[in-house]
């Protein structure tokens, strides 16, 4: 075991939007936005979106946690970009799915699936998903809400 | 010296493979391994003397109560106090300190009184006292911090006033190593009329502790980060603060009679120690305590000044690690962090060579606010440790940064 497994959670893809976040950014006009916390490990993000009906015209993220956190909202905010709220909603659900080790549909996934390596590590799936609660909750209030994984 | 193969044997927990390799244990200011004596006299106790204490007629109730109160004699070795009367049992420092908040602090306590303790106590040093604020109407004040890590004692003077009713301050602190000044700011303290609480968790476990020279009102422990069960702790008190005082908890063992109308409170220190204690450990404790004495607990502190001294060195040497406390007095605890690593990516990484260290605040969030940082790792030792486990620190952090380069 080991390295092998930790190149697994470390993935190339992760390690580069941890770099390299992806839209992350304050975003003026959104129209929802949550705070997610992790108290246990003082991961703090905030995600934006920006609604145009029920099509997520935009979606950013700022804040800072551990490479895992960081890596999963980036990648979030770049699936889940154009997409309309019933299509986010399943992603949701198979990214989830994923993390918690159940059968998920890979082609609803793509890009995501390199979070997959993360459900090996049960003290760090919590730092995925802390950034898919906080999108959840953002989209299901209109007004600013927090969130919180331990 | 030690006989450190010796003493590792003694901790049967620590011969094992963690993800493929030998556990490294370095988180010991979380928590502390036991040494199969401490396990034995635990076990021992429930195969041989299980029974309730200060009752019953029968021979198990007075080996039980024997083994209980002769670990209160050891506990008060251990602090160098004057009585036994002065050594109360309590789950742990957490609730010593909740005790005294209560039963202590709050009956003297009026609106705008000030309760004085310092920026780099763990939460269980803050918290009740927040509370017993919040109860009072009292304020919460807070000795500053150095960018290194020790108290700036600069405006001690002024923080001690006729407002300040109890300074209570950690011995030790657990997210940064600082071993903090108490017995100057105990005289300090006394010389304003102010009673002193001292936290000493991080402290019993690496230095000889002696209650009477440092001449505090109160000192609080763990058994748990001292080689003894977890949910045992004690609470050292001057006899006659803890004689004036009320109870904390009511219920059985604190009295001496009760009717409807009245109770009469059971003398010291059995008045704190309502219900069925944590008979077994307390034993466990006086046996922990007897463990670290018949090694000499001045041997065992030299050699946790070496590994920290190796460790702070070698680490220092390496480039884009920063260590987070730089006290010059310091034990045991070295919190460091990896430039453009989170500490949860180190915590991990870590783990997947055995080596446990602690990622996380600490329970010492004000430190992290302080030093503008939301986690660090920090490397713990206890005198188990070994020159080979400081190297697989070292080479722990080589892999995180060879990881992330």
């Amino acid at each position: 075991m080991s390295s092998a497994d930790l190149r697994d959670l470390y993935q190339q893809v992760i390690m580069d939007h941890n770099k390299k976040p992806r839209n992350f950014r304050e975003m003026e006009n959104a129209n929802h936005l949550a705070h997610g916390n992790n108290p246990l490990c003082g991961d703090a993000l905030v995600v934006f979106v920006k609604l145009d009906g029920d099509v997520i015209e935009d979606l950013s993220f700022q804040g800072s946690g551990c490479a895992i956190s960081v890596a999963s909202a980036s990648l979030m905010t770049e699936a889940l970009k154009g997409k309309t709220l019933e299509q986010a909603e399943h992603i949701y659900q198979q990214m989830h799915k994923q993390l918690t080790g159940e059968e998920f549909e890979q082609a609803a996934l793509g890009k995501l699936e390199v979070l997959g390596g993360v459900k090996e590590f049960p003290a760090r799936v919590k730092c995925a998903t802390l950034s898919w609660h906080t999108m959840h909750a953002a989209m299901d209030s209109d007004h600013d809400i927090s969130v919180s994984t331990e | 010296m030690l006989d450190l193969q010796a003493i590792r044997n003694d901790f049967p927990i620590l011969d094992q493979e963690v993800n493929g390799y030998p556990l490294v244990y370095l988180d010991n200011a979380a928590s502390s391994q036991k040494p199969v004596q401490v396990i034995d006299a635990v076990a021992n106790y429930y195969r041989q003397d299980n029974a309730n204490v200060h009752r019953g007629v029968h021979k198990l109730s007075q080996r039980a109560t024997d083994a209980y109160e002769g670990s209160r004699s050891k506990v008060r070795d251990f602090l160098h106090a004057k009585s036994d009367k002065e050594i109360v049992f309590v789950r742990g420092a957490t609730e010593a300190i909740n005790l005294i908040a209560q039963s202590f602090v709050r009956p003297m306590l009026n609106t705008g009184d000030e309760v004085l303790i310092s920026h780099m106590e763990h939460h269980a040093n803050i918290v009740p006292w927040q509370m017993l604020c919040e109860q009072t109407g009292a304020n919460l004040k807070v000795i500053p911090m150095t960018t290194i890590g020790e108290l700036d004692l600069s405006t001690i003077d002024e923080l001690l006033n006729e407002r300040t009713k109890i300074l209570a301050v950690g011995h030790v602190s657990n997210a940064l190593g600082t071993i903090n000044p108490i017995k100057d700011m105990i005289k300090k303290a006394h010389a304003k009329d102010i009673p002193v609480l001292i936290d000493g968790a991080q402290a019993v476990p690496h230095m000889v502790v002696d209650v009477q020279d440092l001449d505090c009102d109160f000192y609080v422990f763990s058994g748990h980060k001292m080689f003894a069960p977890t949910g045992i702790g004690a609470l050292y008190g001057k006899q006659e603060l803890l004689e004036a005082m009320p109870p904390w908890q009511g219920g059985g063992d604190m009295i001496l009679s009760v009717s409807f109308e009245h109770t009469q409170y059971n003398e010291l220190p059995y008045k704190f120690e309502a219900g069925t204690p944590n008979i077994a450990g307390a034993i466990g404790m006086g046996t922990a305590i007897d463990y670290m004495q018949g090694l000499g607990i001045a041997n065992l502190a030299q050699h946790e000044h070496e590994l920290l001294v190796a460790a702070t060195e070698k680490v220092t040497a390496l480039e884009g690690v920063k260590i987070i406390g730089t006290a010059k007095q310091k034990a045991s605890v070295l919190s460091f962090m990896i430039e453009g690593v989170h500490p949860h990516d180190v915590g991990t990484i870590f783990d997947q060579q055995g080596v446990a260290i602690r990622t996380g605040h600490h329970c010492a969030q004000p430190v992290m606010q302080f030093f503008g940082i939301p986690a660090t790792a920090r490397a713990s030792f206890a005198f188990y440790n070994t020159m080979e486990e400081v190297d697989a620190l070292v080479m722990g952090i080589k892999k995180v940064q060879e990881l992330f380069a």
